[in-house]
């Protein structure tokens, strides 16, 4: 069984049904890319799995881990092991970087049965992570995500992925708006924690992404569902010829 | 003309005999006492006519029928320091008697006195006689008239001209509920000399029991220059009621740093008046309240800026769930000849609960015309995508909660000057939420 099972998913929002009938498996130890244009659903797709409220699912399943994860609430699914990165990470005014991360971490540890960590033994873990995705100790002072340039809210999804480890990590569009140089240092993070035990879900408008983090399977979804599959070279395909042979697919 | 309703509280019997005991006393402090039993008597209990107390009902205190004289269960054990202000001088009263076997007041520095009110009114020093009762205007207050004429202890502190104390002074009222309801009437006088600067911190706290009432009355005054940081824990259990007053005269040039936290109580009330008579003071009022289950949180201020050129800023935050109120009521007055006068006040309040309900009333009354003053309200829910976010990272959802109501309410905690104070009463508030059996009283 896959790490990641979706079948027949269709959800709502607000009424208006936006996944019409999503069918996806991601495999321990893949990447699987996820393109699409503009307001076709992917981020309905992502929110779904992470569990935000507001989102009715009508139809289908996903199953993680041969865990029914519908019926987890979002912080239960994040204690097993799936992680989004936001498209637009959320600000929280009066709760610093730190605290958060720690609580997060501990919350994870002790649901694993591990010992929670002090915030000295913390912080030591943290150094190390941050360094390499060069995230200032400065901005970890700072409240989460507030006053946080675009590219710097980026580059805070992927280090609270790297403390976290989760087993799926589903990416929003974390590559949009970041210049060259940290589009590198995002795309060596998240290659930094491919591995065989985990999957991802890396949802781009970019070929450029993809020729730092070099996915296994891509994705084409217009109108809420998955209209072709492939390789890496769809991608390719896909940035040569834009989405309208696909959309037509779709409206056929 | 009187306006005593049906509901006869305290007894007659109960004010005949207070009126005695006031004649006993030294003439001086008769007056005090009588005139306490006069403006009580005429005012009476306050009702939901009265504006000041149209939030805030007291029927619930008056029908439990508190006596002055229930006897008072022991207390042997002194609670447990505020985490962070193991340093303080301490003072603790049970039931508003002196517990001198609880109280630390070693190494008190030179210049400053604390000292048992009772032993100071027997002979007292001329900061007593010039302002115990002198401070507070009783008009409007009639729970404060009440102390005026029941207080039967208290607490002075006097610092001499320019004297810096460095350890704060904690004074610590503990309502130790027993067999029966009991009521008592703390009583603090501070006097800051020329200069001073000082740090008092009072905490007010319950055990189980019967219900308690602590009908409290402090009056701080601070000469010219004297810097004053004043700040109030009140933590009652759910059958404690607390009505507290704080009048505060500022001199010249005197600054006051105050703030009220409240974490508990069936009915907690933190009335407080600043005089700003003399230009150039600066006040501070400040408070932040967690009320749940069905706790009545009111907070009511007056600054009145006498003088001109003073300043005043204000910021109360407050978070309400399960079926609790909270009530904030401010008033800014700025008189006539106050010019250049700068004040801003804002009251802020999430509401977790469908049946939790805020009114907030903040009120600007100014008189002079060039001054810089603002108020502002709002209320609010917990932001869901903050909540989302921070669920989505694996923190549960009762912790989730739990961060960012301290976020919220940090809004108002980080306005405390003293670092360990803050500190001290930011654990205090986090202990209080975090022992919320009740998810956090949210629907
Ligand atoms: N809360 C909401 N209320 C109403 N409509 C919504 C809501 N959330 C999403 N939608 C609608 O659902 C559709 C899909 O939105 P979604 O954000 O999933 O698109 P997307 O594929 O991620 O687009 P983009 O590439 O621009 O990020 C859009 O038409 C959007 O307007
Ligand atoms: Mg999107």
């Amino acid at each position: 069984m896959a790490l990641l099972e979706i079948e027949g998913l269709r959800a709502r929002v607000e009424g208006k049904e936006i996944l019409k009938g999503v069918d996806l498996r991601v495999e321990a130890g893949a990447v699987h890319a996820v393109m699409g244009p503009n307001g076709s659903g992917k981020s309905t797709l992502a929110h779904v799995i992470a569990g935000r409220p507001g989102y009715e699912v009508t139809d289908g399943s996903i199953t993680f881990d041969g865990r029914d994860l519908l019926s987890l609430g979002a912080d239960e699914r994040a204690r097993a092991g799936v992680f989004l990165a936001f498209q637009y990470p959320v600000e929280i005014p009066g709760v610093t970087n730190t605290t958060f991360l720690r609580h997060a971490l501990n919350a994870q540890r002790a649901e694993r049965g591990e010992p929670t960590l002090d915030p000295i033994e913390f912080v030591r873990m943290l150094r190390d992570k941050m360094r390499s995705l060069g995230v200032t100790e400065e901005l970890l002072k700072r409240p989460v995500n507030v006053g946080f340039s675009g590219g710097e809210k980026k580059r805070n999804e992927i280090l609270q992925m790297a403390v976290l480890e989760p087993r799926l990590a589903v990416l929003d569009e974390t590559d949009s708006g970041l210049d060259i140089d940290a589009l590198k240092v995002v795309a060596d993070g998240v290659n930094a924690l491919r591995s065989p035990a985990r999957g991802m879900l890396l949802i781009t408008h970019y070929q450029r992404v993809l020729s730092y983090v070099v996915p296994d399977h891509v994705h084409v979804f217009a109108g809420g569902v998955i209209v072709a599959s492939g390789d890496k070279d769809l991608a390719r395909e896909l940035e040569e010829k834009g989405y309208a042979d696909f959309a037509a697919a779709d409206a056929a | 003309m009187r306006a005593r309703t049906t509901q006869s509280w305290p007894t007659d019997e109960r004010l005949i005999a207070a009126e005695r005991a006031a004649a006993a006393g030294p003439a001086w402090l008769a007056e005090t006492r009588r005139q306490g039993l006069r403006i009580f008597r005429d005012a009476g209990v306050p009702h939901a006519k009265i504006e000041a107390w149209k939030y805030t009902g007291v029927n619930g205190l008056v029908g439990i029928g508190f006596d002055p004289h229930a006897p008072a269960p022991e207390v042997r054990i002194p609670p447990p320091p505020l985490a962070g202000l193991e340093d303080a001088y301490r003072v603790v009263f049970v039931n508003g008697r002196f517990a001198p076997l609880l109280s630390e007041l070693d190494g008190l520095a030179e210049g400053v006195a604390v000292v048992p009110l009772t032993t100071a009114a027997a002979d007292p020093p001329e900061a007593v006689r010039a302002h115990l009762g002198r401070v507070l205007d009783l008009d409007g207050m009639p729970f404060a008239a009440l102390n005026a004429a029941f207080w039967t202890e208290g607490c002075l502190v006097t610092l001499d001209d320019g004297c810096t104390l460095s350890r704060p002074i904690h004074l610590v009222s503990i309502a130790a509920g027993g067999d029966a309801p009991t009521m008592f009437a703390p009583r603090t006088l501070v006097v800051f000399g020329r200069g001073a600067r000082a740090t008092i911190v009072e905490s007010h706290l319950g055990t189980d029991g019967a219900p308690t009432f602590s009908n409290a009355v402090s009056e701080v005054v601070a000469a010219e220059g004297a810097v004053v940081e004043h700040y109030k824990q009140v933590q009652g259990c759910e059958a404690d009621f607390h009505v507290g007053a704080s009048a505060v005269s500022l001199g010249a040039g005197a600054s006051y740093d105050g703030f009220a936290l409240t974490l508990g109580g069936r009915l907690v009330r933190n009335e407080t008046r600043v005089t700003l008579a003399s230009p150039g003071a600066e006040c501070r009022i400040n408070g932040a309240y967690a009320a749940f289950g069905d706790s009545h949180v009111d907070n009511t201020t007056l600054i009145d800026h006498v003088a001109a050129g003073a300043t005043s800023r204000e910021t109360f935050m407050g978070v309400v769930g399960d079926s609790a109120r909270g009530v904030f009521q401010g008033k800014t007055l700025v008189r006539a000849h106050a010019q250049k006068t700068d004040g801003h006040m804002l009251h802020k309040a999430l509401l977790l609960s469908s049946g939790a309900e805020v009114d907030a009333k903040p009120e600007l009354e100014i008189y002079a015309d060039d001054v810089k003053c603002s108020h502002g309200a709002t209320a609010g829910k917990l932001d869901e995508t903050m909540l989302f976010y921070l669920l989505s990272r694996g923190i549960p959802r009762g912790q989730a909660r739990r961060l960012l109501i301290e976020a919220f309410l940090a809004g108002a905690l980080d306005e405390i000057r003293h670092a360990n104070v803050r500190e001290a009463l930011r654990g205090a508030l986090m202990k209080s939420i975090g022992d919320a059996t009740r998810d956090l009283g949210c629907d």
